[in-house]
């Protein structure tokens, strides 16, 4: 490993997975109805899921490339969603 | 070996599982419950993946599991043709690995279902079909908040070209209706095959209507998959 020789970065990448447009969401229809039983008027609601990925990589590119990774593998299901990730520099 | 060892692969979670083996063996399929982190057996001529909540149907339901280590020995001996049944979380674990086409989802409903339902079978000339006829009505049960399958409409016809649905939700009488769609299923789909046939998952439960004393045999002829 030649990790001493490229310094890493603390990252948090974010990845937002949501229903993929035309796939029905009860949970959000529900929490919809929810809401308009309390008086609130609205349109439509859409829920997503937010992961949070506290990480150390090269740059910002390869912490997203991770995040990207996860996503495929486990964060989201393609057949179902679409998911979006941004990288930024951590404290 | 003498007969039929199925394995029925728990997981954390995992309920079905002994019910399963009392049913199959019902049936006269021998099985074994293996715990995941044991690994499979050698050879196994079956296995199956029960029903449950695997690791809190968290995230998604099965998708936890679905990413164990002992799926890629799953999907090893699936390609070798050795046949794999999901059953409801089975079902789930099975299309979070990509073993089955399409994803089960939220209920239309957005609420747990614990029913019976009838299902008409849709293709009887696969090992898990064989003792019913096309177009035979039976009767199974549900238990679950994550049923509705889901797929885009080009796969969908796909599936259907290719003969790989083996189930879909109907009423008493074989009609394939949304009032007969306990879960909003696409085109009512409950169960389907994998790429090839020893593979199939359905979202109803054969196991918990095989034994003549609590309440119908209808799921019997799914379970003797393992045998054909």
């Amino acid at each position: 490993m030649n990790d001493h020789l490229k310094p890493m970065t603390a990252y948090t990448a974010t990845v937002t997975v949501r229903l993929k447009q035309g796939v029905l969401d009860p949970e959000a229809e529900t929490t919809k109805k929810a809401l308009q039983r309390l008086g609130f008027e609205l349109e439509s609601l859409r829920s997503a899921d937010r992961f949070e990925l506290d990480l150390d990589a090269e740059s910002a590119d390869a912490a997203a490339e991770r995040a990207d990774e996860m996503a495929e593998r486990l964060l989201a299901n393609p057949t179902i969603h679409d998911y979006e990730v941004e990288v930024e520099s951590r404290e | 070996m003498v007969g039929v060892t199925v394995a029925i692969v728990q997981f954390g979670g995992s309920n079905c599982d002994r019910d399963a083996r009392r049913a199959l063996s019902h049936v006269g399929v021998d099985a074994e419950l293996v715990w995941h982190e044991e690994g499979l057996p050698e050879d196994p001529t079956g296995i199956m993946l029960p029903g449950g909540f695997s690791y809190g149907d968290y995230l998604r339901a099965g998708a936890i599991a679905a990413n164990s280590p002992i799926m890629a020995e799953i999907r090893e001996a699936a390609e070798e043709g050795v046949p794999v049944l999901g059953v409801c979380n089975g079902a789930q674990i099975g299309s979070e690995s990509r073993l089955t086409p399409g994803a089960f989802t939220t209920n239309a409903s957005a609420r747990f279902q614990c029913e019976r339902v009838h299902v008409r079978v849709e293709n009887a000339d696969t090992p898990w079909t064989a003792n019913y006829d096309e177009g035979e009505v039976i009767e199974l049960p549900i238990a679950h908040g994550e049923g509705r399958f889901e797929v885009t409409d080009d796969h969908l016809a796909e599936l259907n070209d290719e003969d790989r649905v083996l189930f879909r939700y109907c009423d008493e009488e074989g009609n394939v209706t949304d009032e007969a769609n306990p879960n909003g299923s696409k085109e009512n789909v409950a169960g389907v095959l994998g790429e090839s046939e020893n593979v199939a998952v359905l979202m109803p439960h054969p196991e918990r209507i095989s034994l003549p004393d609590i309440g119908g045999t209808d799921g019997q002829g799914i379970l003797q998959g393992f045998e054909a």
